[in-house]
């Protein structure tokens, strides 16, 4: 009634990969064509899969690459058969020490590997869309400006991302509701070659400080609304690059959500 | 960055580049085609032919050169690099030296010449080279293209690129896949994907810096053998094939002509431009049979036709430039040849 696509989450969760450091691989291939029949039945119009990744000495592994990428890959093309729009999510971690030019290489490398298994798997492109982590400097590092992690992580993108994509739904990856705000708003104002559009697949950017508004409470529950509501206006003001960083910022807004090696 | 400069600029709306790279053998072949010794002298005749016609290169911006040809100059003692320099054009040179069988294959090849490699684009870059451009092949077959056959020619062309890349040339990548063969559209542009695909990666892999480079693919069209289709169904595929692998960063796509007349390759072009889609690179001609055909013809070797044989490049450089604008018309004058196929089985340069 809304007009909104319903979506489904289809992984099952992510596993050590044997004889690294603690990278992992992303499992829910086994039923999985079966599964989205199902969901597909119940309305559903395009999955999501995570795959996760991290950056350290020796990390990310070439063998930590090929596994999730392979992974996304079979996934998204089980996808496609049974309806459903794969949304391709090969996260790179914000924990670490690095700077953002290391978290720029990675995700490059990244991306490069992810739609060459697309590829390989005769994926359609057309009907894929890609959520990828923004390229920043590591939790542990500097911060920079939202024009600085704009350049980077749309040059990324030019340099890996085929035009035939749709869409880039971003992760907001445990920054705070407003930083995520701002720095999409920063890509969507930089004047260069983006054949695809940017926008927003947020967690916690989205929820934080309506879930602190309504803690629960019955009475709450208009209070939480509104909050929700300037969130989900910002960021959409933030996809036309017109955000102008004046959204009520509730409590909890400007706090960030990082928590170290993130599990959900 | 001077690599991202040059590479923007080859890009240029309105130009395109003038493949004049043939082989001595090569060019051997089209001289005898008219009739003309393949002596030194010759192909210099033909090559300043070309570079000093009045009003050409205003559309053309860059040359590939043959070695041979890099240190060549007009009959009155100027470099051609320096002519080309004047009119803001910038010279490449051909850096494979050839292709030789894979071994186990039916005829699948590799390219060679990364031996030195680095030294020689020095040389080059000295001599006033600002690009370069390696040829890798690939055909169609009922195997083929194999997976060794990508692999192979998609590494070479990758480790050529990043050598380029670090003497200051800008790399062309030439993956061409060779029209030869009775299999529809539908099989090209598939095989097209996945060898772009392949070379993407590579380039990627070996840390080639995309906005420095060039794209010279194929466009994606029916085999030799089977029915034509219209401009429109080429335009259609190839960009469909190019939005589905070639990045963003890549400034520019310049095509061959591989076998297709004058006229053809530019409407083609043409098609291609005037399509409403995402086209984040330009779209731009990489020719050289398609230049010179009727420009051959009209020259024949002889001196007294110089001036003709010149306008005769000077319609086909403009067509071109407008091809990469949209707005070609197909009224160019046609010479003659111009609507002639250049297709030659299993071409070998």
């Amino acid at each position: 009634e809304g007009g909104v696509l319903p979506g489904i989450k289809v992984d099952k969760g992510t596993v050590e990969l044997n004889g690294t450091n603690g990278e992992t691989f992303t499992q829910g291939l086994d039923g999985l064509a079966q599964r989205c029949q199902k969901y597909y039945e119940a309305g559903a119009r395009f999955a999501k899969w995570r795959a996760v990744l991290k950056i350290s000495a020796n990390e990310p592994t070439e063998l930590a690459i090929q596994e999730n990428a392979n992974g996304l890959a079979m996934y998204a093309a089980i996808c496609q058969q049974c309806g459903l729009v794969p949304i391709v999510e090969p996260e790179i971690l914000v924990d670490g020490s690095h700077d953002i030019q290391k978290c720029a290489a990675v995700t490059e490398r990244v991306l490069a590997a992810c739609y060459k298994a697309l590829n390989d798997h005769h994926v359609m492109l057309e009907g894929t869309l890609l959520k990828p982590n923004m390229v920043t400097p590591g939790s542990d590092s500097p911060k920079v400006a939202p024009e600085v992690i704009a350049e980077y992580t749309v040059r990324a993108l030019q340099r890996t991302v085929p035009a035939a994509v749709p869409a880039i739904v971003f992760l907001s990856g445990g920054q705070s509701e407003e930083e995520a705000t701002l720095n999409l708003n920063a890509m969507n104002k930089l004047q260069t070659k983006k054949p695809w559009s940017l926008s927003f697949s947020f967690g916690r950017a989205l929820q934080q400080s309506t879930l602190k508004t309504w803690a629960g409470k019955e009475e709450n529950v208009k209070k939480a609304q509104d909050a929700l509501l300037v969130r989900c206006k910002a960021n959409s003001e933030a996809t036309l690059g017109t955000y102008k960083g004046d959204a009520e910022l509730c409590e909890g807004a400007a706090e960030s959500l990082h928590v170290k090696d993130y599990k959900y | 960055d001077e690599l991202a400069k040059n590479a923007a600029y080859i890009g240029t709306p309105g130009k395109g580049i003038l493949a004049a790279d043939e082989s001595t053998g090569t060019i051997g072949k089209r001289l005898a085609s008219i009739n003309v010794e393949n002596v030194e002298e010759n192909r210099r005749a033909l090559r300043e032919l070309l570079f000093t016609a009045p009003g050409a290169l205003q559309f053309i911006s860059g040359v590939i050169f043959f070695e041979e040809t890099l240190y060549q100059k007009t009959a009155s003692g100027k470099l051609f690099v320096d002519v080309l320099k004047e009119s803001g054009v910038l010279p490449g040179i051909k850096v494979d030296t050839g292709t030789v069988v894979l071994n186990g294959t039916n005829d699948e090849t590799f390219t060679q010449g990364l031996d030195g490699l680095a030294q020689r684009c020095q040389k080059y870059y000295e001599a006033g080279a600002r690009f370069a451009k390696w040829r890798a092949v690939l055909k169609i077959g009922t195997i083929e293209p194999t997976e060794l056959a990508i692999q192979e020619n998609a590494n070479g062309l990758a480790m050529y690129s990043a050598i380029c890349q670090q003497c200051g040339l800008v790399p062309i990548v030439e993956p061409e896949i060779l029209v030869d063969g009775p299999h529809d559209i539908n099989k090209c542009a598939a095989v097209t994907e996945r060898v772009l695909a392949a070379c993407y990666k590579a380039l990627n892999d070996h840390h080639v810096m995309l906005e420095g480079t060039l794209l010279k693919p194929n466009m994606v069209t029916p085999g030799s053998d089977s029915p034509k289709v219209a401009p429109e169904v080429i335009a259609e595929h190839t960009v469909r094939a190019l939005q589905r692998t070639v990045p963003p960063a890549v400034p520019a796509v310049v095509f061959l002509s591989g076998g297709q007349s004058e006229e053809e390759a530019t409407i083609n072009l043409n098609a291609m431009n005037k399509l409403k889609t995402k086209k984040p690179w330009s779209l731009s001609f990489s020719f050289g049979r398609a230049l010179q055909q009727s420009t051959l013809k009209a020259w024949g070797g002889k001196a007294e036709n110089v001036a003709k044989a010149q306008e005769a490049f000077l319609v086909r450089c403009k067509a071109n430039s407008e091809a990469t604008l949209g707005t070609y018309k197909g009224d160019a004058k046609l010479g003659e040849g111009a609507a002639e196929s250049l297709h030659v089985k299993d071409y070998k340069y």
